[in-house]
């Protein structure tokens, strides 16, 4: 058999021995984006540009519910955190009274909500936070006595309302929504749940 | 029409245990659309089993009965083989007649 | 440009650990009126398994699944769904699958739509006109053909096969769909369904990545919700997780359905059906 005739056959074997292993991780995901695009129609507020991933979310993605690598974490940590825009006038808390609604309201971005209607943060679906709230998520970590615990300082709530805004900036593939970031509330909304968890007043603190 | 309720009956001893579920609305009148306009009341307002003949339970609903309802109820009498009838009529004049035999 | 430095990991550490502590003492009393809200609704659901309300849909689905009906009057039960035309009867536990002359991997939902096409000669958009039941005066026919198709898988172990092609494909698209992250709140099926033992507000949810939660969950569905005074499929279930993940809106019976469905259902290989369920 001549070179160029054991060159072909060694594709063609290749070529046998990928199909036998079956498609990668990274072809099925290309299948699996290009199926999601056919199989959803835009509805009210929500565009089939939701379905394009951005680099964060391409990225944990692929991770299959597992922890990130290291390395991994520590990129998507720092590119989530120089997202992040700190209150234009410098303070970090709102109003906790405004805070507390945000986080019973269960509403907004969703295709049934009115867009001109409320957005809340429904930090309830996975949080504890007020103690007489009984009916609370356990998705996420208790945040009863968040400050209480933590510590009052400017510090503290810089890293209340960064993470709140960015949760990515310190977890890397949170489960925890961009709220700031990818534009659900607003800087006042995510000052006033700062306030929820950082204000002395705040029954999260009692 | 509304569909055709879902009854059982099953006689121990001297006791028949008579188990109904409706298909029904069951609307409050007290609920508003998404234009903000009231729900017109839409619900059961008697309910009468009769066992041969002979009325075993009668009763009067109001809103508080919730959606595609579930009745039980027993009463003393009935023999394998004997027809239990339900027969419900709503606020709307609508009424319903369904029957099961005694197993 | 913001730089964050944490406090020192010292006290962070202490911190956590102090939290943990004083958590636990501090919140005894909410957690005890807590647990007794839990067990409450635990009550109402044992309640509620009495007189559960789909079967009035499989009592209307079997009538319309025997009903000559459409453009060529013809009833469905010469309907292939797996078993051999008009074979009902363990249909769903293997299902979805491939199906040869559709040439495609369908559920239970879609394979309907199918045989309402073929058989009956209905037209898609007639077939699609009230997928999903809106009270006594909107009601769903595809709803009530589901709950009788379902009802006689009941007490089936589920036994969804990969060994076609295009079904072991549709499985592994499935997965990937599953932990796709995505829409303004970067959710996926994962986020909600990757754990054991988490709730959203007082709802437990199933850990959907292993075999007992997959078995748990989707062997329940269709169920009547009672929230809903409707009896739900499971493209409804998917559709529904969708707009509440903030994503636009599934199309009933697309490719990407089936795909979760596949994933699901094989995943829950072994366990006997057990619906129509009743959920709250």
């Amino acid at each position: 058999m001549n070179a160029t005739t054991k060159l072909a056959v060694t594709f063609v074997v290749m070529a046998m021995v990928g199909c036998a292993m079956g498609p990668s991780k990274e072809e099925t995901a290309a299948k699996a984006s290009a199926m999601l695009k056919t199989s959803f129609k835009a509805n009210g507020q929500a565009g089939l540009d939701r379905l394009d991933q951005d680099e964060t979310q391409r990225v944990c993605s692929a991770l299959d519910g597992n922890a990130p690598s290291k390395e991994v974490a520590e990129r998507i940590e720092k590119l989530n955190l120089a997202t992040i825009k700190d209150p234009a006038d410098g303070k970090f808390l709102g109003d906790w009274k405004n805070g507390e609604k945000i986080a019973q309201e269960g509403r907004g971005k969703q295709f049934s909500d009115d867009p001109a209607g409320p957005v809340g943060a429904n930090c309830y679906a996975c949080h504890q936070l007020a103690p007489q709230e009984l009916s609370y998520g356990t998705i996420g970590p208790s945040l009863y006595q968040f400050a209480k615990l933590r510590g009052y300082g400017v510090d503290t709530q810089r890293y209340a309302y960064g993470k709140i805004y960015n949760p990515d900036a310190y977890a890397a593939c949170s489960n925890m929504p961009r709220f700031g970031h990818n534009g659900i509330l607003t800087e006042q909304q995510i000052k006033d749940v700062t306030a929820l968890l950082m204000d002395p007043a705040s029954p999260v603190n009692k | 029409m509304a569909d055709p309720m879902k009854i059982r009956a099953n006689v121990t001893g001297d006791t028949t245990e008579v188990k109904v579920l409706m298909s029904h609305e069951m609307e409050t009148g007290q609920r508003k659309d998404a234009q903000g306009k009231t729900i017109p009341a839409w619900f059961i307002q008697s309910v009468t089993a009769t066992w041969n003949g002979n009325t075993v339970l009668a009763a009067q609903w109001g809103p508080a009965v919730s959606k595609n309802p579930f009745l039980s109820f027993k009463f003393k009498g009935g023999a394998k083989g004997d027809k239990v009838l339900i027969t419900w009529v709503d606020n709307r004049g609508d009424k319903r007649t369904d029957e099961a035999t005694i197993a | 440009m913001r730089t964050f430095v944490a406090p020192g990991m010292g006290t962070l550490l202490g911190a956590a650990l102090l939290a943990t502590a004083l958590g636990g003492a501090a919140v005894a009393p909410a957690l005890l009126a807590q647990s007794s809200a839990v067990d409450e609704i635990a009550k109402y659901r044992a309640a509620l398994q009495d007189g559960n309300p789909a079967e009035l849909w499989e009592a209307r689905g079997e009538g319309i699944w025997k009903q000559k009906r459409g453009p060529k009057q013809a009833s469905l039960e010469q309907c292939d769904l797996g078993l051999g035309p008009g074979v009902v009867k363990g249909a769903y536990a293997q299902l979805p699958r491939n199906f040869a002359d559709a040439d495609r991997v369908m559920d239970l939902e879609t394979r309907l739509l199918w045989c309402m096409a073929t058989l009956q000669g209905f037209s898609d958009a007639d077939s699609r006109k009230q997928l999903f039941g809106n009270g006594n005066e909107r009601k769903s026919d595809m709803e009530a053909i589901v709950a009788y198709v379902t009802s006689e898988s009941r007490g089936v172990p589920m036994n969804v096969g990969l060994a076609n092609p295009k079904a072991a494909e549709m499985y592994r698209i499935g997965e990937r769909i599953f932990y796709f992250r995505g829409g303004p709140h970067d959710f996926g099926c994962v986020t909600c369904h990757g754990d054991d033992a988490k709730r959203i507000r007082l709802q437990d949810l199933p850990n959907l990545t292993t075999k007992e939660g997959a078995q748990k969950a989707y062997t329940t569905w269709p169920a009547y919700r009672v929230s809903q005074g409707e009896l739900r499929s499971f493209q409804w279930r998917l559709y529904d997780c969708f707009r509440q993940q903030r994503f636009p809106e599934l199309v009933f019976g697309s490719d990407a359905s089936i795909a979760l469905t596949m994933f699901l259902a094989r995943n829950a290989n072994g366990a006997p059906f057990d619906a129509p369920a009743i959920k709250r």
